[in-house]
């Protein structure tokens, strides 16, 4: 299949579902999805028909608040209809604005406080691994969730334990809420950080597919945790919203979203 | 108390391997024994107590029936916000231990004491709370929790608390405990103060009244029948705890007797609400607390109890 296609298309619905349903962080879900593309078309194992096999890898959203990227990917993957992401956010709702525990099947974990994520992910893979179970566990954080002490004492027990179960892919867009990422905190160089943590790490084009595809392959070869450095463009596929931090939180009006439907060669 | 939890762990963990521990570099040799046969489980988490709480909850959704353990402030409070998400929003099996908790570690002062871990955990959906008096009622409790298969906050002592019981009791999670039968004035504890408890019993015994005494070893959820009966038959309750007195057990059992028709008085007995410090013991900690059997008589006396 067409990754770059399918990723287009998944670009538009997020504008169009965040118009219709009034749900903001749009910037924050479009640098995320050629990640999320390439994680669940080319790399793990699941089923849409069987989402609770006990074999299944294991996806984590540590940026809880893209979850409408999320919602997305497992839609346009099959786990539920597309026409059900206009439910988002709406008053008994699975699809709420952070991951809950009434989100469908596909959703591995809440979501929504950052830091919390690469944890789960890490309790997960250690017990699977003492079990002697297949499973592999891949967890999405933004820039910013790096910010949160307790990535780094994940990270830290994670390498402490050789978990090759364990994949963290940051995407790094260089916005967070209210500014730039590398300014509020002082993050570079981040893979060397997470390299001096005891992570394997790989720095790459977080839009190009083929290298992310490539790099997700390898991780599956390396004996220790593996950090992707994804370099990101927050809003990306969108040029009037690329590198625009208001677009953490605006909402696109219906003009808006034809524009964007255009820019995304849908149209 | 944390030489039983040791040992009952060990015990239990031979025969269950679900049962997974996460501590955070303390304990010592205390965990020795079962590391001798469950080394892989017994996990050592770093002092990083936060990520422990949700690697905990992640071992839960993977099959496993996690504890987690240290010393009461640094596994209640300092990661109150991984319990809040992962452990209870998500109802997860996690058994929290704090060790030491109360005024057990009185002289390492406040940042080693915890008179606020029953008011957070309360407040959490899905949160089961116990706090045994002693090594037998710990004993006796440990494996119901494990067999509850929820959210739990075990809230234990030090060590070498007194036995509290003459005779084996018959405990059951959610359900106090009479440990003497009254009929002038009950007194309601839970934990390791117990032994004060018992200490009051006998001065009021000893000037004539009839004391009933019980041990409410579980907090949350609270034995609300055994509470409507008694609002029956005593004018006044007693609660001593060693807790803060807002927002611990015996605030949960205002707040439910405060909504009864025939509602008692109720005497909540705990740590007033200002820290601990500048002292060189437990006893000496309770004192300063006002935490005896003369201040609580005294003030009894005042409230025109006695």
């Amino acid at each position: 299949m067409d990754i770059t296609a399918i990723s287009a298309k998944m670009r538009h619905t997020l504008c169009d579902v965040s118009s219709k349903t009034k749900t903001p962080h749009l910037g924050s879900c479009l640098s995320a999805i050629d990640i999320l593309s390439v994680l669940y078309w080319k790399i793990m194992r699941i089923d849409p028909q069987q989402p609770n096999a006990r074999d299944r890898d294991y996806f984590l959203l540590g940026k809880g608040h893209a979850a409408s990227a999320l919602y997305t990917t497992l839609a346009y993957r099959g786990f539920f209809d597309i026409d059900a992401l206009y439910e988002h956010g709406q008053t008994n709702s699975r699809f709420e604005e952070h991951p809950g525990v009434n989100a469908p099947a596909g959703v591995e974990a809440v979501s929504g406080s950052l830091g919390h994520a690469l944890s789960l992910a890490t309790g997960m893979a250690l017990s699977c691994k003492l079990q002697n179970m297949p499973n592999h566990f891949y967890v999405l954080m933004g820039d910013g969730e790096l910010n949160e002490g307790t990535v780094w004492e994940a990270a830290m027990f994670a390498a402490g334990k050789q978990l090759d179960n364990l994949v963290a892919i940051v995407d790094f867009n260089k916005l967070q809420g209210t500014g730039e990422s590398c300014q509020i905190m002082h993050l570079e160089p981040l893979e060397k950080k997470w390299a001096a943590f005891g992570w394997h790490t790989i720095r790459l084009d977080g839009h190009d597919t083929d290298a992310l595809e490539s790099a997700l392959k390898e991780a599956k070869l390396i004996s220790k945790p593996v950090c992707i450095v994804a370099d990101t463009v927050k809003g990306k596929g969108i040029s009037f919203m690329e590198n625009d931090n208001n677009w953490h939180y605006r909402i696109p009006n219906s003009d808006e979203v034809i524009m964007a439907k255009k820019e995304l060669g849908l149209q | 108390m944390r030489n039983a939890f040791a040992r009952v762990l060990t015990e239990l963990a031979k025969v269950d391997e679900s049962l997974l521990l996460y501590y955070a570099d303390i304990g010592n040799r205390l965990f020795n024994p079962l590391k001798e046969f469950a080394a892989e489980r017994t996990i050592n988490a770093g002092i990083a107590e936060a990520n422990m709480a949700s690697m905990a909850a992640g071992s839960a959704m993977m099959g496993h029936k996690p504890f987690i353990y240290t010393i009461t402030p640094f596994t209640t409070s300092r990661n109150f916000e991984q319990i809040k998400i992962d452990i209870a929003y998500q109802n997860q099996p996690v058994i929290i231990v704090g060790t030491g908790s109360g005024l057990s570690y009185a002289n390492l002062g406040p940042t080693h004491h915890s008179f606020e871990d029953i008011a957070l955990m309360r407040s959490l959906p899905n949160m089961n709370i116990v706090c045994p008096a002693d090594a037998e009622e710990l004993e006796i409790l440990m494996p119901q929790l494990i067999a509850l298969n929820k959210p739990c906050y075990f809230r234990i002592g030090k060590k070498n608390e007194p036995k509290v019981h003459q005779n084996q009791p018959d405990l059951q999670f959610g359900h106090a405990f009479r440990m003497e039968h009254g009929t002038q004035l009950v007194i309601l504890s839970t934990g390791t103060i117990m032994p004060l408890a018992q200490a009051l019993y006998r001065s009021l015994e000893a000037r004539g009244i009839s004391v009933e005494l019980v041990s409410y070893h579980t907090v949350k959820p609270l034995d609300t029948d055994y509470l409507n009966a008694v609002s029956q038959r005593f004018k006044h309750i007693i609660t001593l705890e060693e807790h803060n007195v807002n927002g611990g057990f015996g605030s949960a059992v205002l707040e439910h007797i405060s909504a009864l028709t025939y509602a008692p008085k109720i005497h909540r007995f705990g740590i007033p609400d200002h820290f601990i410090d500048q002292v060189h013991s437990c006893e000496d900690a309770r004192k300063k607390a006002g935490l005896t059997v003369e201040n609580i008589i005294s003030q009894l006396v005042e409230r025109d109890v006695l």
